[in-house]
């Protein structure tokens, strides 16, 4: 382990490097400042009285604790019609995702695979090229899906990278003396794949949850674009309302209105922001293993 | 690599093989109609396309590049191609080389209990979507936000940033660099956690400060990972996010903000000028396809990497 190198350090640290030790200090808590302090000022303020936001403060904590916000966004409805949206959309999407993906990415793993490099490349290929917004909306149409669930989670169902990462994690992951020595016990592809794959994959499926729940529960512009009805729209999209009707109404509106809606709409923004992010915040910390191997079973070349 | 035995495949390999094939049906069906099947709608470019007589029925546009032509004889076109190009360039330049530096001074964080906590808190903002992102400039760059709270409390003049143009650039780039530092750092950690301590060691009995290290050992050991990602960066350079432009689009900085994809989009679904965005939309992956092979090219000519 390098941190043996490390660790005989101190004792004998020059002057350069106790300076250099200091300033990286200072650079990573100015780091972590300006990572975190957005985010717990968009929560701090979602707890505090709108006329003390909106007077430009530095927050640090709820001065006067202010909870109408949420007594609020608790009673606008679109919020729980978006809530609602979004986790079946998320839900529903994930679980397709994984059944194309997990299967697939071991098929592709396995080195016996007849026209595999041919398969691979026809799915890299997408990551680089693809037909654009235009011919996927219209083979949405086409396909008569257009303004329903299967709309927003089958054009997303396979993302090539996602593909690569499960390819290598079987690659590394499924020593070939294994399926040989269950081949000579008679074990069929089938049997393989359920019996002995699936309960090692406990890893990648772990992995591919994350970054395809992810990716669907913060999608904003295929639901957009291939749904119609607004009580079919996802947190995002009922967010994105809030954020523009306001920069609606800077435009067009008298200044008095404009302040009264201003006031009334902001701390409905911060809760709603809190609640569409706070999901996925509380949740990664403790998958974070598993998406920093994930990242990099991607990284393995394509 | 597969050798070369395994390159010659027979029928009945092919036959034998059918259960993985099964278990790769469903990505296949998705490839076939979410990937391939719209690169086929693509011909709609070269026609003038009408909605009931479908793709292969629609007349063949006259001449065949009328919608190309079309989209360069518009005053946009020129000003979407050149803020495509300059907010990715910029944003390719400043956001570039900020996870391999953040990654090289987490590094030398020797506790390792705050440095995987450091390195926690750098992922978070990745996983905010670009609307809680927007949402979240709009609110601290609002006229009455925190910043201008604190530049008027120096007794500065407001700046309404979300509406002057020179400032949609600087709030963009900014956001992506905060939003992806520490995602793209992971694999720049995971190289250095990666390289041998004998080369520390060595480097201590030698003398070598802190500094010395770094840009003797670690920085040229993980360059071959650092060029790999500069060429995927650059081969998506023209592939620039519509969502975060389209939601931090207002009407006072289109001359900024208006970029190939959000044009593609308003002409396209907003107009339905289905044949003339697609064309729009087409150019756009092409130039950015050339360029990545370009890249690719270059990059394996001077140093052996490549990612095909």
């Amino acid at each position: 382990m390098k941190s043996i190198a490390k660790k005989g350090g101190p004792a004998r640290q020059s002057a350069g490097d106790r300076t250099f030790t200091i300033v990286n200090c200072i650079i990573m808590t100015l780091v972590t400042l300006v990572i975190v302090y957005p985010l717990w000022y968009v929560l701090v303020a979602s707890l505090t009285d709108p006329v003390i936001v909106n007077s430009g403060k530095l927050l640090l904590y709820p001065e006067s604790f202010y909870t109408q916000g949420y007594a609020r966004a608790f009673a606008y409805a679109p919020l729980w019609t978006g809530y609602r949206n979004t986790l079946v959309y998320t839900v529903t999407g994930s679980a397709i995702a994984l059944i194309c993906t997990i299967p697939a990415g071991y098929a592709l793993s396995r080195m016996d695979l007849p026209g595999r490099r041919g398969i691979m490349f026809l799915f890299t290929f997408t990551m680089f090229f693809n037909g654009g917004i235009i011919p996927l909306y219209l083979v949405v149409q086409n396909l008569h899906i257009y303004d329903s669930i299967w709309a927003v989670v089958l054009p997303v169902a396979v993302s090539a990278y996602n593909l690569i990462v499960c390819r290598s994690f079987f690659e590394s992951g499924i020593p070939v003396e294994m399926l040989e020595a269950a081949k000579i016990d008679g074990c069929d592809d089938f049997t393989f794949f359920f019996r002995f794959v699936i309960p090692l994959s406990s890893t990648i499926i772990a992995v591919m949850c994350l970054f395809y729940a992810t990716s669907l529960w913060n999608m904003f512009f295929n639901p957009l674009m291939f749904l119609s009805g607004k009580e079919k729209m996802p947190l995002q999209v009922v967010l994105r309302d809030l954020v523009l009707t306001n920069q609606a109404t800077t435009i067009t509106s008298s200044a008095e209105e404009i302040a009264m809606r201003q006031k009334l709409a902001e701390q409905l923004k911060y809760c709603i922001v809190v609640l569409a992010a706070a999901p996925l915040l509380i949740v990664y910390p403790f998958l974070q293993k598993y998406f920093a191997q994930g990242v990099m079973l991607g990284a393995v070349k394509g | 690599m597969e050798s070369g035995k395994q390159r010659k495949w027979t029928l009945g390999k092919v036959l034998r093989s059918w259960q993985l094939y099964v278990l790769l049906l469903p990505a296949l069906v998705w490839l076939l109609l979410f990937a391939y099947y719209p690169m086929y709608g693509l011909l709609i470019a070269f026609k003038d396309f009408k909605g009931k007589m479908g793709i292969m029925g629609s007349p063949w546009a006259d001449p065949i590049f009328k919608h190309f032509e079309a989209f360069f004889s518009t005053s946009i076109a020129v000003n979407a191609i050149w803020n495509t190009v300059s907010i990715s360039l910029l944003t390719l330049v400043v956001g570039f080389p900020v996870p391999v530096v953040f990654a090289l001074l987490l590094n030398q964080i020797q506790n390792s209990r705050i440095r995987r906590s450091v390195q926690t808190i750098s992922y978070a903002p990745y996983f905010l979507s670009t609307v809680v992102i927007v949402s979240i400039i709009s609110m601290l760059f609002s006229a009455n936000g925190l910043v201008n709270g604190l530049i008027t409390a120096t007794g500065s003049k407001e700046i309404f940033f979300t509406s002057l143009p020179e400032w949609f650039r600087p709030l963009y780039i900014g956001s992506s660099v905060w939003q992806t530092m520490g995602f793209n750092a992971i694999i720049y950690i995971a190289a250095l956690v990666g390289i041998s301590p004998e080369y520390y060691e060595a480097a201590i009995v030698d003398g070598a400060t802190r500094f010395q290290r770094i840009m003797r050992i670690d920085l040229p050991l993980i360059m071959p990972t650092v060029i790999l990602m500069l060429i995927l960066n650059v081969g998506n350079i023209m592939n620039v996010g519509y969502e975060k432009a389209f939601l931090m689009q207002n009407s006072m900085n289109t001359t900024v903000s208006e970029l190939i994809s959000t044009y593609v989009y308003k002409v396209g679904l907003q107009q339905a000028q289905y044949s003339f965005a697609t064309a729009v939309g087409l150019f756009n992956s092409v130039v950015n396809f050339i360029l990545l092979l370009i890249v690719n090219l270059v990059s394996k000519r001077f140093s052996d990497i490549s990612i095909f």
